[in-house]
């Protein structure tokens, strides 16, 4: 026993083997390949979602229609103004084009694919209930009356 | 000779550098994008008359300007509009003797209250500037008493919550039976209380 525990002691430490690091560093490197959903849209309006309990997750992303709505965010210039503006296909969209871009989206659509279509509306936590309120009635005149009020997962009572 | 010495080994050294270096590039560009929200249907476009609807099966969530939620007259604070709504809702205001009392409800029957859960319509109103969140909170409490109901019934019927049912429903792994089983479940829960939320247009008296 002794002369183990000297003989052990007399020897430095093995080095820590780093041959399973790339292992683990790509398993990590997988994981955040199949989470996450590259965005295909470049924002250009301030996006802080309300949040809401009552959540339903919304259907596979090849029915859905995104409309941000937000105040503008100046990168560089700041003639855009501060009033909510409204985001669809990576620019800005008058209330009175929601209904245009809106039919031009759900025709990009397969057919059987439109009938299921609903938009989500991403509004941020700024914006005021008047643009959303046009919105709503311009996607109502389109006959898209599947909507959907994108949140994040929280306690209601951080809205107010 | 040659063919008896041992293959060089390559070093992999530098492979967890590679993955990191991919991994913070992932990191960095991509974004969990949140996918969830508070489906509603909207009414369709025209401007057909809505049926007469007695006083006491309507209602009224107004929201005003400043952000005050209303509800059937009275200044309420978010927290307990749930409770109000579920209390509308459950009500169950006709007679006993009557031919569609209902005999599920579990509320306290009074007289200016809903008269049943199929008659009860809740309405959403809200005002040019009122602020986003507080309109979505509003629907939010408004769908959790929906929710409530129903659950309570799904774990009296079927032992299993609404939202589990629906849960399944929704999921891909499920056979066709299942399916048909689960959808007839949904059905019988959604006759019992049935989503019915108003969203007039914003009018400015």
């Amino acid at each position: 026993m002794i002369k183990f525990n000297k003989k052990r002691s007399s020897r430095s430490l093995p080095p820590v083997s780093t041959a399973s690091l790339p292992d683990i560093v790509f398993i990590l490197l997988f994981f955040f390949m199949t989470i996450t959903v590259m965005k295909n849209q470049n924002l250009l309006v301030e996006n802080t979602l309300p949040t809401a309990t009552e959540t339903e997750k919304l259907d596979k992303k090849d029915r859905i229609i995104e409309i941000y709505v937000g105040k503008p965010t100046n990168d560089g210039n700041a003639n855009l103004g501060e009033e909510p503006r409204i985001q669809m296909d990576n620019k800005f969209i008058t209330v009175d084009e929601v209904g245009d871009y809106a039919l031009q989206a759900l025709t990009l659509m397969p057919e059987h694919l439109r009938r299921v279509a609903t938009v989500s509306i991403k509004a941020d936590v700024g914006v005021k209930m008047g643009i959303i309120e046009d919105l709503k009635n311009k996607l109502r005149k389109v006959n898209l009356l599947k909507i959907n009020y994108t949140t994040n997962e929280g306690a209601v009572l951080d809205n107010l | 000779m040659k063919n008896h010495r041992v293959p060089q080994e390559v070093n992999a050294g530098s492979m967890a550098d590679i993955a990191f270096l991919l991994l913070i590039f992932f990191l960095v560009t991509t974004s969990i994008e949140n996918d969830a929200g508070l489906n509603r249907l909207m009414p369709p476009d025209n401007n057909e008359a809505i049926a007469d609807i007695k006083e006491r099966n309507l209602f009224e969530i107004s929201i005003n300007d400043t952000d005050q939620i209303m509800a059937n007259g009275d200044i309420i604070e978010l927290s307990s509009l749930r409770k109000n709504v579920i209390a509308f809702i459950d009500n169950g205001g006709l007679l006993v003797q009557s031919e569609e009392y209902c005999d599920y409800c579990k509320g306290e029957r009074l007289a200016d209250l809903s008269e049943h859960p199929s008659k009860a319509i809740v309405s959403i109103k809200s005002q040019n500037n009122t602020s986003y969140p507080v309109y979505v909170a509003v629907q939010n409490e408004v769908i959790g008493a929906y929710n409530a109901l129903r659950n309570r019934e799904s774990l009296r019927l079927f032992n299993t919550t609404y939202e589990a049912i629906n849960y399944d429903y929704y999921n891909d792994g499920i056979t066709n039976t299942q399916k048909e089983k689960l959808k007839e479940r949904l059905e019988i829960i959604r006759v019992l209380y049935p989503q019915k939320i108003l969203e007039p247009q914003t009018v400015n008296n």
